[in-house]
This record gives structure tokens, C-alpha cells and sequence, in this order.
């Protein structure tokens, strides 16, 4: 085997290369700063990366190396701790780790979610290095294999996944992953560039709504807004618990289930354009599947916790099977990578085919380090665990103004552009309404993230296909229907079925009261006129474009069904039915604020930041929430508005960002941040 | 980014012991615009992993070394609507003290060229201060590159062609036009969201034809040649100085498509078709990425920032670094980066109207 011979020496150097004080300095470095940047909500691995950027041109290799993968190993460890504590999504690779992580910490147990999803984490993240060590010898013929059916099926699979999420009314699952995949069609259609529900006057809304808007929106503002209203700290005890020990031996306890969800992680990590925002949730529905009591699913059932985080850190090793070996980007992480590894030395390693043939030590010591990386970030998580969870024992509305400011630099990011915060709070909004109305937001994100794939697939599928069936029929069906392709049908399908026979019993968000028929009416009769607007906007999409119309009036068409479905279900059914649940419903409301005067706080944030920029606006909304809703004294109030204009004054002049501006600074230029 | 002031920033946050060895050294020139102490920004209209950030990110820690008072050089990423976003959020800018600069690409060039009804930017009114060439390979799979006959490519006629494609109007209009011309049957499979997508569609079998631009094709398509599972068919070639297309420095033994289309019956150098994909070839590569200062901008500051570029360009180790990373193009400043703005930026009326009726013709584009 000249594989063996080649191969051997090179994973001798490369521990050579890796072993030194200084590269282990560095990872250590790497680490550290990848543990701040996804311990804050809504900051993931590209920005901690980009932060990184400017560091890497001229670096010594290893030591670039060891900085950047430090970083990117810790993420989807430390984002466990805003899943858990806060119960928002730390990054997209941990969003199913809130629907059981956060109910275990309001119960007091957020030491044993924590020390299981940090076992699962180091766990799954050893997987993923030793898988990435034999597959690099193996993946090439492997991955090419993978043709756009068989992504097309992949994607269709972590589809199906909304069966499982859907929750009691499973026509309700189905028809907000419906709106989800119509929210991911606005903008510029990627066959043809015809427009979709969108106009040329108003630019933002042509490239479409960025995950990390719609993922705030949909998960992190209605958390926020939800625990502002009732006015108290998040964990209703004490503040992590014991249990570190038992989080540990719950872990011991499933770890076949964490050795195959950490599988489900290396495998869909290989595979490039998926990226990680399905993978946690197909483990999710693995481990709902493979669970014998599924009652306590959705209200702090510790296998929800490991079986996500498991596949999570494992992603990443797999992730970089596609980035290392082809040069392609498995996620929005690894194209930053790749710029950052082309900036690395002289520029003379570049990722691809030619890596494993002329630097392969290099290769495998990326693949150490990531291994080392899990190791050190899960020591230095479990040992910074105290202080983190101390946040979660501040009253929310002084940790409330605090999140949402960084959750709006976080959206600004996205795009640079006013609108980015406009649609945060439209997003938000819709995010609230379907919280309160027990509508599944799981299944509106995967339909979401999996829109885009799904419609360019399909159609590029359809293409190639009907050229190839025009040279003959068999050579079509070999191609439709490849063995992969086939294995994934069957997969699906009983995943489907088992799905959405157990959905009934999972409370995805916990249990949900019926309340009176007039309010959920309401919001599913919104929900169908904007389905109706965009089934009839598409459907004016010109011929030639056909491929831009096809996607977006077969989904619309399905979720009009499905919503016409339940409207005529709710005429017939009674109050008490599972259908009109309402959180806001019932006596005994825990809420001491109302929702809109909630809101109100928020866009006046908003209306402020269109007038005066952001940090003004920012100062303003501030001082005056501390001071008026969490009824601080004023000098109380202005230190912490100038702690927290500092803070994010630093994190924005680290990353080089800038501020939205308002319409003050069209008229008077003033100095940055002010600008 | 400008590696040294960005270090040194973190640096004061993060680690104290790394700014000792920072030290800025910089002389200011004596006429021109003085910018020390200042923070350059450098605006590219895509995201960052595309090739005009590669692009930005090699020359601004070099700039920053270059200009006078050795500011800050940072670059800032406005993707959004193929570029045509931040186009024209540049366009609305005014020079105020030379401290933005802006960098476009052939993909911001050809719905300028071809009227676009979203541009509202003017290349008239900015000032070019560089332009950075390339090239591009057509490849295909060795049993179809067998059916060719030395130059002649009419053996590939019965074929039917897939090409992973980014869309029509863009930099693909280029392929899609060369290949017509051979009289290949070319069919492309739209919404690939890189090249790199696209050479991925050709290595799974999917696609049979592809291009990449130069440094792609060194980086990801050499070793598919080296493993003998792609075959160069033609590069579009380079532009000489009196304007002729010329084989392609960095690939010399390369057939242009010039010289394969003269060798194929049916395909004619000369003509309405060849003027007009000629014109767009010019617009889309031999000046493909420019960096301009915004309208009103004075002569100082023009001069300046040519003659920092120039001052790169003459490192005596800039042959050894770029190559690797730009290829072997021109990089041009002055009268040349004028020059080759003028070029990249006109094609003839004949042309536009061609491309434009052969774009509704062939894709049901309407323009």
C-alpha cells in the first residue's frame, strides 16, 4: 500500500510539527478567543474567523493553523452555553440543543445539560478528527460520487426532518416549514435572476434574508421578549446546580447513541453546501426516534442534549473533508478558512487536491490540532462554566437590553444596511406570533436553510437530467436513481412515517394551553394571504424564467392546501382543541408586561437608530429602559449605558465594523462610532 | 486588511507582547496626499470568499506600505446584487480626503455594459488608479478533447454539452458565446453559486465542459490534468499592445480560442459575432479588476495612489509573490490603467446590441 507508506511518515511529521510550546501557545490562543465569540448569541465561527483574517497573511503556517482551528473547534462547544442558559441558539450548529438544553436549566439542571453537551462536544469532536484521519486516505471517490440527485435526496432528508419538529398539529409543522422555504425564495431566483416578491426599489430585499437575521428573529428575539415580559432571572433557582458528575454519566449512559449521532455529524459535515445548520437537527430526530419514552422531549430530556451537541463539534471534522480536499467551502466557517489558509506563509499552500499530494503533513496536522483543540476547549469550558452561568441569575431586563444590542450588531453585520435591523424586527415579530400560537419555529428555520439547496438542486437535477434521458432512458434512470440516491429515498421515507407518528408526543416548546379560536384565526388567515401574495407573485413570473417559478408556486401551492386545511379545522373544531393554542391565553398569566408595550421598547430602538444612528440611539434606548422598565436609579442607569457603548464600541473596532447610520449623519458628519 | 495597524489594534485588546514588534516606519512623501494616521477603506462589492477579496487582500497590506504616511489599509465587503449594490453606493460618494477607494470586477463591468436597469453608477466618473488582468481556460473531458481534430473542433459538434453556469449575463456570457461560435451544443445549468461549484459538476461527471479563470485553473484544474481526468481545449488568450489577441502568457502552450476557431470550419474571426464576443472578452478579462477613487477626486490624490501602486508593482520580490496568487498579468497604473478603463468599459453599440439580442434570443434574457 503506497497510501500507508506515504501517509505514515506524514502523520509522524505532522505530530512533529503540532508538539511544540509555542503552536500549543497558539491553539490555546485560538481557543480562548473562539470560547468569547460563541459564548455571545448569533456570533459563530465566521465572525470569529473574520476576525482572525487580518492576523493570517505572511503567518508561519502551524502557527496560523493552530490559531484558527482553536477557534473554529470551540464554537459549537461554547455556544452550548447560550442554548442552555438563555435558550437562543449560540450559533446554527446548536439550535436543537435549545428545545431540551434550556427547559433542563429552568429546572435547575443546567449543570448536567452543560457537562453532558460538553461531553458529547469533546466526544463527537474526537470523532471527527479520527474520522477526518482515515477519510482523507478514502473520501476522494467517495464524495465524488455525490452528484446532485444525491444532494438533491440529502437535502430533501434533512427536510423530512420537519415531520419529527412539527409538534402536536403536524399540519401546522408542515405548513410553517411551507412558509419557511417561501421566506428563503424571496429575492433574486439563482436559475434565471426573475425577482421574487421583491422589487428593484427596494435593494435589500433582492439577495434575499440573511440566516443569521432569520435565525435571530425566528429563535432568539421571542426568548428575549418572552422572559422581558415575565420580568425575573432565566434560571428559576439556583444558578447551574449540581450534577456536573451526572451530566457525565448521562453521557456514559447514551454513549452509543452519542457514537452514532456523532456519525450523523462527520457524514452530513463531508458533504458540501449543507453545512451545519441541518446536522443537529437530523440528530435531534434521530435521537427522538431512537428513544423509547419520548414524553420528556421538549422539556428537558438530557438525550436531546447529547445527541445534538454530539453531531455538532463532529461536523466540523467533516466539514473539513470538502474544504481540505477539494478546495469547496462546506459551510460559511470554511470559506473563510480557505481565504485565511491562502493568506497563511507565502500563499503556497493551497487548499484542494493539490494539499494531499505536496503538503499532507500540513493536512494531518490540521486534523491533530483539531482533536487537541476539542480537548482543550472542553477543559477550559467546564472550568469558565461558573462565571458564564452566573448571567443567568441577573434579572432579565438588565440582561435583556444588553442581548438585544448585541444581537442588532450582530444582524448589522450581516449586510451593513439599516434594513438588516428592520428585518430582525419583522422576522422577531413573526417569531413571537408563532411562539405564541404553538406554531413549530424548528420546522420555519430548516425550511428556511433549506430552501435555497432544495430549488437549485431540484432544478439543476431536472436539467441534467432531461439530457441525459435525451440520450436514452436508462442512461436517465442510472442517474436519477443511483444506489446512493435510492438508499436516501428509503431512509426518508421511514423517517417521514416514524416521524410524524411520535410528533404528537414531543412538546417541541413545551405544553401549550388552548385559548380562544378568534386570535389564532387571525394569524393563520396572515400567514395565508401572504402565502396567497406569493403563490400569485410567482405565478407572474414570465416563461422564459420558468425555473424561477416552478419552486416557489409548488411550495406556496402545498402550504395553501395545508392552510386552508387547518382554517376549515378550526371552524369545525371546539375551543379546547389543540389547534387554538395561545400562550397568551388562560388566567393564570405569568407575564407582568404586556407584549406590544414590550415591543414598543424595541422599535423605539429601531425609529431611533433611522434618526440618529445607532450608538446614539443606542445610549438613548439604554439609559431609558434601565432606568424606566428595570427601574434602576440614574446614575445606575448611565453607567451602564456607558459600560455598554464601550463594549460594543471595542467589539466593533476590533472587527473593523461599523454602525448603521441614521438620518443625522446625512446631514452632519461626525467622528466614529458616531458615523 | 492592513496586516501591521490591524495587529497592532487586536494587539492592544488581545496580546500586549506582539505590538513591541510593530513598529511603524514610514517616510511621507513630500507632494501628494499625506494620510498618516488615516484609515484607508477599500470597498469590494462581494463577499469574502470570492476572488476580487483574494485580490484586495493581497495588494492592501502592500498599499499600506506603499502610500505616504502608511495608513491603515482596510478592506471593506459590500456584496449584494452581483456587485451592482455596491456600485452604486460608490457612485453616490464624493471625494473627501482620499481615504476610500473602491474595487470593481468584470462581473460590475457587463451589466454596466449590456444596461442593466438596476446600475446607476458611471464609469466615467471615477477615477482608475490600477487594473489587474486574467485569463481563462475552456476545458473539457479527455474523451471528448480526443474527438477534436488538432484545432478542429467540429468533432465535438453531435456532443451534447452541460456547463455549470453562474448566469448568462455575466462573465459566462464569454464561454457560452465561444463555444455557440464553435458550433457546440452547449446547454448551461444554471445557479452554481462559484466557478469552483462548476469545476465540482465537471470532476462528478455531471458537466462536460467548464472554464475557470487563470488562478483557479492552476489551483484546481492543473492536477485533474496531471491525473489525466480534464484536458485543456483553449484559453481565451491575451491582448498584445496594439490590441491583437495573443496566446496567454501563463499559459504558452495554449491554443487561443482565436487560433482554434480559425481552424474550425464555420467559426469566423471576423465578422458581427466575433466583434462583439472580442468586445466583451476585452471588457471581462484582460482589465478585470480595477480600483478607483470616487468622482471629484483632485490630481495629488490620483498621482499618489499611482504611485504607490507603482511602487508595489516595482518590490523587487512582487514577481515572486503575485505569481502564485494573481498569475503572470499585467498590473497596470497611469496611462495604462486609463487606457485599459477605456477598453474594459466601451464596447461598440454593434456589439451591446448583438450580445444583448443574442441574450433574448438564446436565454429569453430581456435587458
Amino acid at each position: 500500500m503506497d497510501i500507508l507508506s506515504v501517509a505514515l511518515p506524514a502523520l509522524g511529521s505532522a505530530a512533529g510539527l503540532i508538539l511544540q510550546p509555542v503552536v500549543l501557545g497558539y491553539l490555546v490562543l485560538g481557543v480562548v478567543m473562539g470560547l468569547c465569540v460563541g459564548v455571545f448569541p448569533g456570533l459563530g465561527g465566521i465572525a470569529g474567523l473574520s476576525l482572525l483574517l487580518p492576523f493570517m497573511f505572511g503567518m508561519d503556517p502551524v502557527l496560523g493553523l493552530a490559531l484558527m482551528i482553536g477557534m473554529v473547534a470551540v464554537v459549537p462547544t461554547s455556544d452550548t452555553f447560550a442554548s442552555v442558559l438563555m435558550g437562543i441558539p449560540g450559533s446554527s450548529a446548536s439550535q436543537a440543543t435549545v428545545l431540551d438544553g434550556f427547559p433542563m436549566a429552568k429546572k435547575g439542571e443546567a449543570a448536567r445539560a452543560l457537562s453532558a453537551a460538553f461531553a458529547s462536544s469533546l466526544f463527537g469532536g474526537l470523532v471527527g478528527a479520527a474520522f477526518l484521519t482515515l477519510f482523507i486516505l478514502v473520501a476522494r471517490p467517495i464524495v465524488l460520487e455525490f452528484r446532485t440527485p444525491e444532494l438533491l435526496m440529502i437535502t430533501v432528508f434533512g427536510l423530512s426532518m420537519v415531520g419529527i419538529l412539527a409538534g402536536r398539529v403536524a399540519l401546522k409543522g408542515i405548513v410553517a416549514a411551507g412558509l419557511g422555504m417561501m421566506v428563503g425564495t424571496i429575492g433574486e431566483g439563482d436559475s434565471s435572476g426573475e425577482l421574487r416578491m421583491a422589487s428593484y426599489d427596494l435593494p435589500y430585499l433582492v439577495d434575499g434574508l440573511k440566516l443569521v437575521i432569520v435565525g435571530l428573529g425566528i429563535f432568539a428575539i421571542p426568548e428575549i421578549v418572552a422572559l422581558l415580559r415575565q420580568d425575573r432571572a432565566i434560571s428559576e433557582r439556583s444558578v447551574l446546580g449540581g450534577g456536573w458528575m451526572r451530566g457525565v454519566r448521562d453521557w456514559l449512559a447514551n454513549a452509543w447513541l452519542s457514537v452514532r449521532c456523532s456519525i450523523i455529524g462527520v457524514v452530513v459535515g463531508v458533504i458540501p453546501g449543507l453545512g451545519g445548520s441541518v446536522v443537529d437537527w437530523i440528530a435531534y430526530g434521530h435521537t427522538v426516534q431512537t428513544t423509547k419514552d419520548k414524553s420528556r422531549f421538549g422539556s428537558g430530556e438530557v438525550r436531546g442534549v447529547i445527541g445534538p451537541e454530539s453531531s455538532n463539534n463532529a461536523k466540523e471534522g467533516g466539514g473539513l473533508v470538502p474544504t481540505l480536499l477539494f478546495g469547496i467551502p462546506g459551510s460559511g466557517s470554511m470559506a473563510i478558512f480557505i481565504g485565511a489558509i491562502a493568506l497563511l506563509g507565502s500563499g503556497n499552500i493551497e487548499v484542494g487536491p493539490s494539499m494531499l499530494k505536496n503538503n499532507l503533513d500540513i493536512t494531518y496536522a490540521i486534523v491533530w490540532l483539531l482533536a487537541l483543540a476539542n480537548v482543550v476547549g472542553t477543559l477550559i469550558c467546564i472550568g469558565a462554566s461558573g462565571g458564564i452561568a452566573r448571567l443567568t441569575t441577573i434579572p432579565f431586563s438588565l440582561l435583556a437590553p444588553f442581548l438585544f444590542m448585541i444581537i442588532a450588531f450582530a444582524a448589522f453585520q450581516s449586510g451593513q444596511d439599516l434594513m438588516d435591523l428592520v428585518a430582525l424586527f419583522v422576522i422577531g415579530f413573526l417569531g413571537i406570533m408563532m411562539r405564541r400560537f404553538d406554531w413549530s419555529r424548528p420546522a420555519f428555520l430548516i425550511g428556511f436553510v433549506l430552501s435555497n439547496p432544495a430549488e437549485t438542486y431540484a432544478n439543476q437535477a431536472v436539467q441534467i437530467a432531461q439530457s441525459r434521458f435525451r440520450k436514452g432512458f436508462a442512461e436517465g434512470i442510472d442517474y436519477i436513481f443511483s444506489p446512493i440516491v435510492i438508499v436516501l429515498i428509503i431512509i426518508t421515507l421511514i423517517s417521514v412515517v416514524v416521524g410524524l407518528r411520535q410528533a404528537k408526543t414531543i412538546m417541541a416548546e413545551g405544553a401549550v394551553k388552548s385559548g380562544r379560536k378568534l386570535a389564532p384565526m387571525i394569524f393563520l388567515l396572515a400567514v395565508l394571504a401572504y402565502l396567497v401574495v406569493s403563490f400569485v407573485d410567482a405565478s407572474l413570473i414570465p416563461d422564459y424564467a420558468a425555473a424561477d417559478r416552478v419552486f416557489p408556486r409548488f411550495v406556496s401551492g402545498v402550504a395553501i392546501v395545508g392552510a386552508l386545511i387547518l382554517l376549515v379545522q378550526m371552524i369545525v373544531r371546539p375551543e379546547s382543541h389543540a389547534l387554538f393554542a395561545d400562550r397568551d391565553a388562560g388566567g393564570d398569566r405569568e407575564d407582568v408586561h404586556g407584549l406590544w408595550p414590550t415591543l414598543a421598547w424595541f422599535a423605539g430602538l429601531l425609529i431611533l437608530t433611522a434618526l440618529l444612528g445607532f450608538i446614539i440611539a443606542l445610549a438613548l434606548f439604554l439609559f431609558a429602559f434601565i432606568y424606566h422598565r428595570a427601574g434602576r436609579p440614574a446614575g445606575y442607569a448611565a453607567a451602564y449605558t456607558g459600560a455598554g457603548i464601550v463594549f460594543m464600541c471595542f467589539m466593533a473596532w476590533l472587527l473593523n465594523r461599523d454602525f448603521p447610520p441614521g438620518l443625522l449623519q446625512s446631514f452632519v458628519d461626525l467622528p466614529w462610532p458616531l458615523t | 486588511m492592513n496586516l501591521k495597524t490591524i495587529l497592532r489594534r487586536a494587539a492592544l485588546g488581545l496580546v500586549m507582547a506582539v505590538s513591541a514588534t510593530l513598529a511603524m516606519s514610514g517616510m511621507a512623501a513630500s507632494q501628494g496626499i499625506d494620510l498618516k494616521g488615516k484609515t484607508v477603506e477599500w470597498v469590494i462589492p462581494f463577499s469574502e470568499t470570492g476572488g476580487s477579496a483574494k485580490w484586495a487582500n493581497f495588494y492592501a497590506p502592500l498599499l499600506s506600505e506603499a502610500l505616504p504616511g502608511n495608513p491603515t489599509v482596510v478592506v471593506k465587503f459590500m456584496p449584494g446584487a452581483g456587485s451592482t449594490k455596491g456600485a452604486n453606493w460608490f457612485q453616490g460618494q464624493s471625494y473627501k480626503d482620499g481615504t476610500l477607494i473602491f474595487g470593481s470586477s468584470g462581473s460590475t463591468q457587463f451589466p454596466y455594459l449590456l444596461g442593466d436597469p438596476r446600475v446607476r453608477y458611471e464609469y466615467n466618473d471615477w477615477n482608475v488608479v490600477l487594473a489587474s488582468g486574467t485569463g481563462g481556460v475552456a476545458y473539457l473531458p479527455p474523451d471528448l478533447a480526443g474527438m477534436m481534430n488538432g484545432l478542429d473542433a467540429s468533432g465535438l459538434k453531435g456532443t451534447d454539452f452541460i456547463y455549470g453556469s453562474q448566469g448568462a449575463t455575466r462573465l459566462d456570457l464569454v464561454p457560452l458565446l465561444a463555444w455557440e461560435m464553435l458550433g457546440l451544443s452547449v446547454e448551461p445549468v444554471f445557479g452554481i453559486k462559484g466557478r469552483g461549484d462548476g469545476r465540482l459538476m465537471f470532476e462528478r461527471g455531471e458537466a462536460n465542459i467548464d472554464y475557470q479563470t487563470s488562478s483557479s485553473y492552476l489551483k484546481g484544474v492543473t492536477p485533474l490534468v496531471e491525473a489525466g481526468t480534464a484536458v485543456p481545449m483553449m484559453s481565451w488568450g491575451a491582448l498584445d499592445a496594439s490590441g491583437n489577441i495573443v496566446r496567454d502568457p501563463t499559459f504558452p502552450d495554449m491554443p487561443t480560442f482565436k487560433e482554434v476557431c480559425d481552424a474550425t470550419p464555420g467559426c469566423e474571426t471576423s465578422g458581427e459575432k466575433w466583434d462583439a464576443w472580442k468586445a466583451f472578452f476585452v471588457a471581462g478579462f484582460p482589465a478585470q479588476k480595477m480600483v478607483f477613487l470616487p468622482a471629484g477626486a483632485p490630481d495629488a490624490a490620483i498621482a499618489t495612489y499611482s504611485e504607490a501602486f507603482e511602487a508595489v508593482k516595482a518590490r523587487s520580490d512582487f514577481a515572486e509573490i503575485s505569481m502564485g496568487r494573481l498569475g503572470v498579468y499585467p498590473q497596470m497604473t497611469g496611462d495604462e490603467a486609463t487606457g485599459a478603463l477605456a477598453s474594459a468599459t466601451k464596447v461598440p453599440d454593434s456589439a451591446k446590441e448583438f450580445v444583448v439580442d443574442w441574450l433574448l434570443e438564446r436565454y429569453g434574457v430581456s435587458l
